[in-house]
């Protein structure tokens, strides 16, 4: 039976502490609407998405009446692009990006990611095509995101794509210059991209999976905090305790969701991805849980630790809650989206390169990060160079979503709106990096990667 | 299908009735109703069976929600597997 203080308990963690479903995502192979012409390739893709999609808004809507949880997002995944199109004799994928967009707009998801290549080892045509086509393709649709998987740890970083993204962002950004270079909040890379993952910018359908799944991704970094209110001062035991149990508490509420929106779709459940993802919205922000644990702001010495203990702790919790736990399950640490990381950047006590730290030990990597407008493409492919190191020694997913904010310099503030949050621009080091990310090639993988 | 029906609000006269009154109106069975007032702020918990009810659980959701805005409370429907699921292993 259900006490009554159980039930308040929920509704709390709900109401007040923001707890939510972040999103419920649809993951839809599109490789067999592959065809050699592009106009046959995007209808079929059109039908596919719209058809396979159709009832997924109004099952998630239904499902956060029922049961009373927020589920702010319904959005869709679909194979690599690079991959579904390669044989479309065609020189550019924008227009396939617009029918993504088409689609997405139709069956009335915010957000469809797959517009993606897989370049870690080498850089196909098709994958060159599709990366050719980036920055319009972000530029001229509202919901199409992309991602680029350009290392591993199996195979090593591919440097010539490194070196190749630092132009795909400034030229994105400087194409959407007239939304303070919003194109670039839908573009990330990745060293060891993951298949299943949820969240975008970075949700691709991985070819190893099935022809449909439902991916779902809890967020909930107020409930984490507010229980760590309860034992302010405890020892590190208590501490990593409480941030356990109440993971279990969140991913059992993703597993619900995931159950019940799967059965009503009919289509398979993938995995629920607990992950502390913030909203600039107060009290639900990531930085605020470091602050509870005992730090004076995100960025202080003791952060790294912080975070370690935080994204390790999620993960045992949400592990014993499900037993398909998957994507980049962990804590998030945007800027933008997060008002705690926004005060600490402004107060001067959060820097990129305390980020970059920080992304050793956390889920996922450098994230919407505002940089001036002025960045060199070589200083951003540098930044990428950094962050793909990190994933690719340490055996973990990292990413670089970085904005270089056409016009601005450091200092200013930009605004995306909406869950994309606002940011300061972060000044950048001004030393020169080009020599090293000009040589090309392949950085090869490291010796730990020779297990079989 | 059971169903949990939480009200809270300030205390007055026939909160109860109210509530029992649209959940009859839906053929939905009160199972249990347990209630306290604290400091003047009437907070109930009520488990009702919807199996035989004459709508969907999202409008009766909506409706109680609907009812609530009427009579100044906040009444909130769920279903009872999002407390199972969180609180027991």
């Amino acid at each position: 039976m259900i006490s009554r203080s159980e039930a308040r308990w929920t509704n709390e963690m709900i109401l007040e502490e923001n707890l939510d479903v972040r999103t419920i995502t649809m993951g839809i192979n599109i490789l067999d609407c592959a065809d050699p012409d592009e106009k046959k390739f995007c209808t079929k893709l059109y039908d596919r998405i719209t058809k396979t999609a159709e009832n997924l808004v109004r099952v998630g809507d239904d499902i956060a009446v029922e049961f009373g949880i927020p589920i702010v997002n319904k959005r869709i995944s679909v194979t690599p692009v690079a991959i579904a199109a390669a044989c479309c004799e065609t020189d550019s994928y924008v227009e396939i990006a617009r029918t993504l967009d088409r689609a997405a707009e139709e069956v009335g998801v915010n957000f469809i990611g797959g517009f993606s290549a897989l370049v870690q080892k080498g850089t196909a045509a098709s994958d060159q095509k599709l990366i050719n086509s980036i920055p319009e393709a972000l530029a001229v649709t509202e919901r199409v995101c992309s991602s680029v998987n350009l290392g591993s740890s199996r195979s090593g970083i591919n440097m010539d794509a490194v070196k190749e993204m630092g132009g795909v962002i400034k030229e994105t950004a400087f194409l959407t210059k007239d939304k303070d270079s919003l194109g670039c909040a839908k573009f990330v890379v990745f060293c060891n991209a993951v298949e299943d993952n949820p969240f975008m910018a970075g949700a691709f359908h991985g070819v190893g999976e099935r022809d449909c799944a439902i991916n779902v991704g809890v967020s909930g970094p107020g409930v984490v905090k507010r229980a760590l209110e309860e034992v302010r001062g405890a020892d590190f035991e208590t501490l990593c305790e409480t941030v356990k149990k109440t993971a279990f508490r969140i991913t059992r509420v993703g597993q619900l969701v995931a159950r019940e929106a799967s059965e009503r779709l009919g289509v398979p459940f993938g995995i629920i991805d607990l992950s502390l993802a913030p909203t600039p919205a107060i009290g639900d922000s990531v930085a605020e849980i470091l602050q509870e644990m005992g730090l004076e702001r995100a960025g202080a010495p003791g952060t790294t630790a912080a975070i370690a203990i935080l994204n390790d702790n999620v993960k045992k919790g949400g592990v014993m809650a499900s037993s398909y736990v998957g994507g980049l399950s962990g804590a998030f640490i945007p800027v933008s989206e997060d008002h705690g990381m926004i005060e600490a950047v402004e107060a001067g006590a959060l820097t990129l390169d305390k980020l970059e730290a920080m992304t050793c030990v956390c889920s996922v990597g450098l994230d919407m990060i505002a940089l001036p407008g002025e960045t060199p493409a070589e200083t951003i492919s540098g930044i990428i160079a950094d962050e793909m190191a990190i994933g690719m020694i340490n055996n973990k997913t990292t990413a670089v979503r970085v904005i270089p904010v056409y016009g601005k310099v450091a200092g200013e503030t930009v605004t995306f709106g909406g869950l994309l949050g606002y940011a300061p621009i972060m000044p950048v080091n001004r030393f020169d990096c080009s020599a090293f990310v000009g040589r090309g090639g392949r950085i090869p993988a490291p010796i730990h990667s020779f297990k079989n | 299908m059971k169903a949990l029906v939480t009200v809270l609000g300030k205390d007055k006269v026939g909160i109860i009735a109210s509530v029992c009154t649209y959940l009859a109106g839906k053929n939905v069975n009160v199972l249990e109703i347990s209630q306290t007032i604290v400091n003047g702020y009437f907070d109930m918990l009520m488990i009702i069976d919807v199996t035989e009810a004459t709508c969907s659980p999202g409008e009766l959701a909506g409706g109680l929600e609907e009812l609530g805005g009427e009579i100044g409370l906040m009444i909130k429907f769920q279903r009872e597997e999002i407390f199972e699921s969180m609180h027991r292993i």
